[in-house]
């Protein structure tokens, strides 16, 4: 009797099963670090991919083969560790059957999931993951949606030559791979357009106080400082300049001041640059989904908060994959990364395409990067595009 | 000449918040034998606390100061009741496991709170130019705050009846028993107090720096250097140690590239385990 209760109870559980497994619906898979340092631009990205999916099931799916196909996310917390990221990209291919991947947010991770996903042949859409190596190790089916790193300061540079040609530069930047990779392509930028550097110093990550590197830029007299890292020590490096009155024409800093929480520094958030992937102000036509407005609306009533260029990036990543499928007319892996290849289109994000040398495969060629400055307006801080100039939506602040 | 002199004068002021933080975990050790690996998510919470409560309750920056000790001091004796009283007299093993669990347990809930985006309190105070160089405000405020509470611990532990306490417990727990002092009440206090001076070295360092719920991992860390060198168990050590550390800091930077830093700290931490096990200012007693 107790075996008939427990079969029965299986043949349940089975035909319950049933509909999910019978549920054609695309199965995308990522890890997203819900805990640990890199939480908060992973968490922005996270929502990018979920309003992505949200706007795409409710028109009824992507179409390719002749149906519409729903979306659908396995996602799990990487912890932000590279490790975690091994474990549970292995799981999401193997285990979870996801068809097509997401990056974890940040180089670091995306390098380890990039192992896994290349081991298995899946096509990986990478986001908010700006470090040149891991595209030119020889990968197929990594493709790039932001900017690479060696553009980060590129405009910084141009801005600041345009202002002021004879500036003398402190670089300061994070000892991490990718602040590392945006300083070796500063060093050969500002050499080729006749820069000085007057500083040239890594601090390494756990840096909690910058009183003497302030100091050291003071005595090398230099009119401008360039560098930064990630979240935490960008914003404490702003504000020690500001306290410390380091007397600095301009400062450009990467991430940090991205964040909309940058503007709780106050007067030390001032004439403060950053090289941006995204503005919510951009105003690029886009061939394929919604304009930067419509996105940043949809994103604003949804999340109550403006979207950030990880949250853009995210969202982004979800509109070349269904254009890929779309393209493809299928759902193949192999189609789909083939029409990857392919691909030269302008979204809300800017234009994107895909490097196809076999010696930097999925690197990102077509998008352009930003230069955004804080400013005072009426009174209250914004975040105004300053560079390129056909970009701009204020005037330099130097 | 003068970057050298700056960043000296630098390294002191900030010496001295590290020297605070390290007295609430050398304080802890030297009455108990507990290693404390929540140490730097209670700094951040003494942070946070500033936050809300310049902020969100419009206090003045620096009357947060003695709200922090007495929040601290509450926190710090239910966590000794919580997590800490059950192991005492057990292998270290224990209260290192215990307190590594708070630990988590307080990040997992500041981060799902708070995120882990970057928080500042803006304070204005003015400082002190010479020269091209400023020494900031809240930099000579924190110092001087951390020296004054350094002070009144030192009366506390040697001039009342609770400290006199705490240090017979601290030196023979059981003696202190026999001669009627109620050893685990005092335990509490001193874990309570311990707390407090991580929690308001916490409300310092926000008054001068941005902060973020991981914030706590570098202090926690320094800490750990500043204890080795001033002396495990050595509140008055821990305040020198403390600005030793400011002071290398602020030395080594004019000569050599600041990622050197670390490698220049944690190599001191070692040498100072290998040569003064008993920390360098504990030669004296010796």
């Amino acid at each position: 009797m107790k075996r008939t209760i427990l079969g029965m109870a299986l043949a349940a559980l089975l035909i319950g099963a049933t509909p999910a497994l019978a549920d054609d619906a695309l199965k995308i898979g990522f890890t997203v670090s819900q805990t640990g340092k890199l939480n908060n631009d992973s968490v922005a990205q996270m929502r990018g991919f979920e309003l992505w999916r949200d706007q795409v099931n409710a028109a009824g799916g992507i179409k390719a083969g002749g149906k519409q196909n729903k979306v659908d996310f396995v996602t799990y917390d990487d912890e932000s560790q590279n490790a975690r990221v091994q474990q549970l990209y292995t799981r999401l291919i193997a285990q979870d059957k996801a068809q097509f991947l997401f990056s974890p947010y940040s180089s670091g991770l995306v390098a380890s999931a990039a192992i896994v996903s290349e081991q298995y042949g899946k096509v990986m859409i990478t986001t908010g993951a700006a470090e040149e190596k891991t595209y030119k190790l020889g990968n197929k089916n990594l493709f790039q949606i932001y900017s690479p790193a060696g553009q980060y300061l590129a405009g910084a540079l141009l801005a600041l030559k345009a202002k002021n040609p004879k500036a003398q530069i402190a670089f300061v930047y994070e000892d991490d791979p990718f602040s590392k990779a945006v300083a070796q392509a500063v060093r050969e930028l500002a050499k080729r357009d006749g820069m000085t550097l007057a500083l040239d110093e890594s601090y390494s990550s756990g840096t909690t106080d910058f009183g003497p590197i302030i100091n050291k830029v003071i005595a090398s007299k230099a009119d401008a400082l360039l560098g930064g890292g990630h979240y935490a020590d960008g914003a404490t490096l702003a504000r020690q300049l500001h306290d410390q009155k380091a007397g600095l024409k301009w400062v450009t800093l990467l991430v940090a001041p991205d964040s909309p929480n940058f503007a709780t520094l106050g007067d030390a958030a001032v004439g403060i640059s950053v090289p941006s992937q995204w503005e919510p102000q951009v105003k690029f036509k886009p061939d394929f989904g919604p304009t930067a407005e419509a996105f940043t609306k949809a994103f604003s009533d949804k999340f109550k908060i403006e979207p950030g260029y990880h949250a853009a990036g995210g969202f982004a990543a979800g509109l070349i994959l269904q254009h890929a499928i779309e393209q493809a007319g299928s759902t193949e892996p192999a189609q789909v990364a083939a029409a990857l290849n392919k691909m030269d289109v302008t979204t809300m994000f800017g234009r994107t395409k895909f490097s196809t040398e076999p010696k930097e495969h999925g690197l990102q060629i077509g998008h352009e990067m930003v230069l955004a400055q804080w400013q005072r307006k009426n009174g209250k801080l914004v975040k105004e595009v300053i560079w390129p100039n056909a970009a701009k939506t204020a005037d330099i602040i130097y | 000449m003068i970057v050298i002199l700056a960043s000296v004068i630098d390294g002191v002021l900030i010496g001295a918040v590290y020297g605070l933080a390290a007295m609430g975990l050398t304080l802890i050790w030297g009455v108990m034998k507990v290693i404390n690996l929540a140490h730097g998510i209670i700094i951040v919470l003494g942070m946070f606390a500033l936050y809300f409560l310049a902020t969100g309750l419009g206090l003045p920056p620096y009357g947060a100061v003695p709200v922090v000790i007495t929040l601290g001091f509450v926190l710090g004796v239910a966590l000794y009741w919580i997590a800490v009283h059950r192991i005492i007299g057990q292998p270290e093993l224990m209260s290192l496991l215990a307190t590594f669990a708070v630990n988590m347990v307080l990040v997992g809930l500041g981060t799902a709170l708070w995120s882990t985006s970057p928080y500042n309190v803006p304070v204005s105070l003015p400082g002190v130019s010479w020269r091209d160089y400023t020494f900031t405000g809240t930099h000579l405020m924190a110092a001087l705050l951390a020296a004054v509470i350094a002070g009144l611990l030192y009366l506390l532990l040697y001039h009342t009846r609770v400290g006199k306490a705490i240090r017979a417990v601290a030196g023979n727990r059981e003696a202190a028993e026999l001669s009627g002092i109620p050893t685990t009440r005092i335990l509490a206090a001193a874990f309570g107090l311990g707390v407090a001076l991580a929690a308001v070295s916490g409300t310092l360092i926000a008054t001068m720096f941005p902060f973020t719920v991981l914030s706590g991992e570098a202090y926690q860390l320094k800490s750990f250097v500043v204890t080795v060198l001033g002396g495990l168990g050595n509140p008055a050590g821990a305040l020198l140690g403390g600005i030793a550390l400011g002071l290398v800091e602020g030395l080594a930077t004019p000569f050599m590239p600041v990622s050197w830093i670390p490698i220049i700290e944690f190599g001191l931490f070692v040498l100072c385990l290998i040569v003064f096990p008993r920390g360098i200012f504990a030669l004296s007693k010796a």
